[in-house]
């Protein structure tokens, strides 16, 4: 088995959704246009589609999360499953039960689909060549491998504004390094025909390859920003970041933090995005994070038709076959 | 007991034999080549026809994991497996629970290895006490008691005025120091080559810097302290030349790789495949073919197999939650042979790169097939196709990247000390 095809099962179908890297265009179009199906459930009186009736989903936890947590509760429930949240600390994994004994015992409780966060790199690979065949593993976030429900609601964002993938130039800017979330989006935008990507952070945030993603790596600002139709800020680790990586918050914020003034770089009807959550006045300052611009709230909502999409794509393919 | 190797293809790169010759043993000794001792009555003949009779290999690293992780393996699971691969003297870095930093842990190793009987078992002693890297070790009672050498491992000694002294003090005692060029400061826990691999999966990566950087800091105290020293693992075709430099400028340097790295990039670690994940790391294809080029050349001297089993838990992680490291002599023939196969060794340089060189470098008596010398041999057959399957290996561990993989040549018999040590006549 070739590694990249652990995402399919053997009719072609999406079993499992861990990294955009490697999956067909066409994979990542239906997930948009499914989820342009569902971008109404939730302002129906209803906010409910009965397609994953029955099915149990375990939202795997090994890192703190409140929004994505939340939001694939919300899919989940919307789509009529049922769902249990189950939050570990990794330090009492460690020193007792194994992950492969957890994901054993949880199989068989008789679930369908786990969700899985976890801070290493690889987690929901080694966990979807592990579990059981009827399971359907989706990557909530892997150390800093890859966010790929995230990356897809990003480029569903992008649509909505922008409509083609084909004509735009988009910059993401910040910790490049440490970002899963900007490894998918890199993966999605190359994939759907984005022309020109680029990254901007300095040096130390920036992979020394990170050209090899393909996409053309700025270290200022002001130059990685003109005349773009998409900004993308990055939330910034502070924890993680500060001593030997980057001086202080202050002059971070000088250097890459998103201004009025900076934005007014890139093309007029730019627009902004965010993962969340922000950390005003460190990689963008209120004006602009509250602004016209801004699409960052638009970004949570979109988030819940996003992983109905996934969610159903993967979870639904078996009633779907056996209909 | 007389047995008597006949019809091999003998190579003995110490003694330039290459071609057809009969090997006599009494005992524990070669007596004789070519012509039999007069009255010689052999208890055993073994027929090598179409076989290559080497001198035994000596392997640089091969960890046996006892005392400490006898889960992994054992001195008797571990040297069977090593007699399996025709090797026939190897050397245990002191990384082991307790660290080899007293002489009761080389006896009771000594002991143990007494019990199993499968090949010679050396030790390296710690630099520095527990591996602390900053208490010198008892270096002199360390060779007194058998070490070959002293090493660090991969626990680096921060304090240069600490490495500084225990290089002057090991050149005291007359001991080579074994050293793993790896900057711990840069490589910041890192478990992949800093490069395209880890960029693209999210994996901590280790810079080549943390390996040349490490060179370069020995390679100026070595100046200063007139220390042997020898490089273990290199994986870094800048590494390689800077210790070629040395060489050019006089330095009295060797180094070794490790057989996987001679065939393995980055790149292999596809979506996290913890069978990868070793330390030091899978390098750039340019950097492998560094590697080979230096072996070729004998800018690098050895291959050694670098041996770690591990239970199957170890590898059942995420990949950087999981143990680096593979389960290595059982490939080290086929994996050296390859570089035969591919036209970049001849059969007389790879038994040098397995055997000769690595007895030198650890002052072995060992590594030829002198007359006189101890009856230390591997007769293997170059040709013998096989796919190697993790559940048939003989190593308790069984973590492997080469699983599937075609190889060619098998060890037919292995002799240490004049005795039949493994057989494998299928």
């Amino acid at each position: 088995m070739k590694q990249q095809d652990i995402q399919f099962d053997n009719t072609g179908k999406l079993r499992h959704f861990l990294t955009i890297e490697d999956l067909p265009r066409q994979t990542l179009i239906d997930i948009l246009d499914t989820a342009e199906n569902f971008s109404t459930v939730g302002s129906q009186q209803a906010k409910k589609v009965p397609l994953l009736r029955g099915k149990t989903i375990v939202n795997l936890f090994f890192e703190g999360s409140t929004r994505t947590r939340t939001t694939f509760e919300l899919a989940a429930k919307r789509l009529s499953a049922d769902v249990l949240n189950i939050n570990i600390n990794t330090s009492s994994t460690s020193k007792g039960e194994s992950l492969l004994d957890m994901l054993r015992n949880l199989e068989a409780m008789h679930t369908d689909m786990f969700v899985v966060r976890h801070g290493e790199s690889g987690a929901a690979h080694f966990i979807a060549e592990h579990v059981a065949p009827h399971i359907s593993v989706i990557n909530a976030g892997d150390g800093s491998h890859a966010h790929p429900t995230q990356g897809m609601l990003d480029m569903f964002t992008i649509r909505r504004h922008k409509q083609e993938f084909q004509n735009l130039r988009v910059a993401i800017v910040g910790d490049i390094m440490h970002s899963r979330v900007a490894r998918s989006q890199i993966h999605a935008l190359n994939r759907l025909g984005v022309p020109e990507v680029r990254v901007v952070g300095p040096h130390t945030l920036i992979p020394r390859t990170a050209s090899s993603l393909g996409v053309h790596v700025y270290h200022n600002l002001r130059e990685g920003i003109k005349d773009v139709d998409v900004v993308i800020m990055l939330r910034l680790q502070k924890e993680r970041m500060l001593g030997a990586m980057l001086p202080s918050e202050a002059e971070y914020f000088s250097q890459y933090g998103l201004t009025e003034e900076k934005l007014s770089l890139a093309k007029p009807d730019a627009i902004v995005m965010h993962p969340g959550p922000i950390n005003r006045g460190v990689e963008i300052e209120s004006v602009v994070a509250d602004g016209p611009q801004s699409v960052i709230l638009e970004q949570v909502t979109n988030g819940i038709a996003v992983r109905m999409a996934i969610m159903s794509m993967t979870l639904g393919r078996k009633q779907e076959s056996a209909e | 007991m007389k047995i008597a190797i006949s019809n091999g293809h003998v190579v003995d790169p110490r003694n330039q034999i290459n071609g057809k010759k009969d090997i006599f043993i009494q005992d524990d000794k070669i007596i004789a080549l070519d012509k039999a001792p007069e009255g010689f009555q052999a208890d055993l003949i073994i027929d090598a026809s179409n076989k290559i009779v080497s001198p035994g290999f000596v392997d640089l690293s091969a960890r046996l994991r006892e005392p400490g992780q006898e889960h992994k393996g054992t001195i008797l699971s571990e040297t069977r497996a090593a007699a399996a691969s025709g090797v026939t003297s190897l050397c245990i870095p002191p990384d082991t629970s307790p660290v080899i930093d007293t002489p009761a842990v080389i006896e009771l190793i000594h002991q143990r290895n007494e019990e199993a009987g499968f090949c010679r078992v050396y030790t390296m002693g710690a630099l520095t006490m527990g591996l602390n890297g900053t208490h010198l070790s008892e270096m002199a009672h360390l060779k007194d008691a058998g070490c070959v050498g002293v090493s660090n491992v991969m626990n680096c000694i921060n304090n240069p005025q600490v490495l500084r002294r225990a290089m002057e003090y090991a050149a005291s005692v007359d001991l080579t120091i074994f050293l793993h060029p790896q900057d711990a400061g840069l490589a910041n826990n890192g478990c992949a080559h800093e490069g395209v691999v880890s960029t693209r999966l999210g994996l901590a990566g280790i810079p080549e810097a943390a390996e040349t950087q490490a060179v370069a800091n020995f390679l100026m105290l070595v100046e200063q302290t007139g220390a042997r020293i020898h490089f273990c693992r290199l994986t870094t075709s800048r590494a390689i030349h800077m210790i070629s430099r040395a060489k050019y400028d006089g330095f009295d340097l060797t180094a070794d790789v490790a057989a996987h790295q001679l065939h393995l990039t980055e790149m292999d670690i596809g979506y996290f495949n913890s069978q990868c994940h070793v330390q030091p790391p899978l390098r750039t294809q340019r950097d492998r073919d560094a590697l080979r080029q230096a072996i070729a050349d004998s800018q690098i001297e050895a291959i050694c197999s670098d041996h770690q089993p591990h239970d199957v838990d170890a590898k059942l992680a995420p990949f950087a939650a999981t143990e680096p490291g593979i389960s290595a002599l059982e490939t080290l023939l086929p994996l050296s042979l390859r570089l035969v196969n591919d036209g970049l060794l001849t059969m007389m340089e790879m038994i040098d790169r397995l055997s000769t060189t690595p007895a030198e470098i650890l002052g072995l008596r060992a590594g030829h097939l002198s007359i006189n010398a101890k009856a230390d041999i591997t007769i293997f057959d170059p040709d013998k196709h096989w796919v190697l399957k993790p559940q048939n290996m003989l190593s308790d561990g069984h973590n492997t990247p080469f699983k599937n993989w075609e190889m060619k040549g098998s060890v037919v018999k292995t002799l240490c000390n004049g005795q039949v040590v493994y057989s494998n006549d299928k």
